[in-house]
């Protein structure tokens, strides 16, 4: 075979391989938000975690403003210490409220954040200082089965 | 105290062994040869070029095809299991990390030596049956330099991109069983898939792991054919090694190698 029909097959090889790894990239990992852009850590301490992860998404309205870096365990104040990467550009005041939620009933928990009224922005480091636990699902469920029983014996 | 047989038994595991310890001395010393010489195809890129066009161009239908048709499988299986949990909506994630993580790596390599690996241990061990390399060395020409080491680049090139190529057309026959045949929304097929699949833990990952596989198979296969004894039966024997070799190879480093990358946090 001449070399370059041989140039053209390979040329065209090396465009659907590179074109497959840029699909992969940007289509099915989603590498175009918080891919490589510049972020900073804010921390979080919650009363129980539930079933959250590291690298777990943290949202705010909805949406992924940053990822879970890290989660540790506080043996002083038997608090689960939660650090998170947030997108450099968003900034949420000082008063900023962080919460763990799930995404459907039994989906994927996440961190959301929901911003305060104070002027001055989270420095970077900081620790978010309103928050609230992840529901626990045996909790909801036990809590309601008392209610319930607690019901029936008073209507009685 | 023993009988003969016996002995003669222990002898033979010895020896085989030894003989095994040897063999895989020499692949390395041929590898670091491999390296060592591979500065002629880089000066002339036109070699690898057209390894590359045997390599990769011509394993590319077969990895397109099956590419496919196991997105397409794995559409049909994610879809039945995910339905009795109400969760079909996480179809993208199942379909596209299982092809990034491990079956586009491991089952275009294994393709791979099925379909370039052993042409290219069948390829140089006819060239050492019909003394085509010693006619070389006689012409001050280094066999290695200028047969085998374009030939493994070209399979180190080639194989990530297979595999990109092989989890891309799966992702897209996942698509196609569970969007457009069986009508998962479209939307949380991919809005899904994207939030679950990372670029550097998965994808990277991924094509790490092609790229051990690439070198691997690439070894094996022309080790094999430039250690085959130079006769028909000879090289047929190095050809079903190169496949069974460069497959368990496959295999075992897959194993290795998830274990590093994916052992849970």
């Amino acid at each position: 075979m001449e070399r370059s029909t041989i140039d053209l097959w390979v040329g065209m090889f090396m465009v659907v391989g590179l074109g497959a790894l840029t699909i992969l990239a940007l289509k099915v990992g989603n590498m175009g938000s918080l891919g490589s852009s510049e972020t900073y850590q804010l921390s979080a301490e919650f009363t129980n975690i539930g079933g959250l992860k590291p690298r777990a998404a943290v949202k705010s309205s909805g949406v992924v403003v940053g990822r879970v870096a890290g989660i540790t365990f506080d043996n002083e104040k038997f608090v689960a210490r939660v650090t998170m990467n947030i997108d450099s550009r968003y900034k949420f005041p000082l008063d900023s409220s962080a919460s763990i939620l799930t995404a459907g009933l039994l989906g994927e928990q996440y961190v959301g954040f929901e911003g305060g009224a104070e002027e001055k922005p989270l420095a970077p480091g900081s620790a978010l200082k309103l928050t609230q636990s992840a529901v626990v699902l045996e909790k909801l469920i036990s809590q309601f089965m008392y209610n319930k029983a607690a019901d029936g014996s008073g209507s009685k | 105290m023993f009988n003969r047989g016996a002995i003669i038994n222990v002898r033979a595991i010895g020896h085989r062994t030894i003989d095994s310890v040897m063999r895989f001395g020499y692949a390395s010393r041929f590898f670091a040869l491999t390296l060592l010489n591979s500065g002629a195809s880089f000066r002339r890129p036109h070699l690898i070029v057209r390894e590359l066009y045997y390599t990769g161009v011509q394993s590319m239908i077969i990895i397109l095809v099956s590419g496919l048709f196991v997105g397409m499988v794995l559409g049909f299986q994610g879809y039945q299991t995910l339905n009795t949990y109400g969760s079909e909506s996480a179809l993208g994630v199942l379909v596209a990390l299982s092809l990034v993580r491990e079956l586009g790596p491991v089952v275009s390599g294994l393709l791979f030596a099925s379909r370039a690996g052993s042409a290219m241990t069948a390829e140089i061990g006819l060239m050492k049956t019909t003394e085509q390399l010693s006619a070389m060395e006689m012409m001050a020409v280094d066999p290695i330099a200028r047969v085998v080491a374009p030939r493994f680049w070209a399979g180190l090139i080639s194989m990530p991109l297979l595999a990109a190529i092989f989890s891309a057309m799966g992702v897209y026959g996942g698509y196609l069983i569970g969007v457009v045949l069986i009508g998962v929304d479209d939307g949380s097929f991919w809005s899904q898939m994207q939030s679950a699949v990372d670029f550097r833990e998965d994808i990277v990952n991924g094509v790490i792991k092609s790229v051990v596989f690439g070198i691997a198979v690439t070894w094996i296969a022309l080790f094999e054919g430039y250690d085959s004894p130079p006769t028909a039966e000879g090289v047929s024997g190095a050809t079903t090694r190169t496949v069974v070799t460069s497959s368990l190879a496959i295999l075992g480093l897959d194993f290795i190698l998830t274990a590093f990358m994916f052992r849970g946090v």
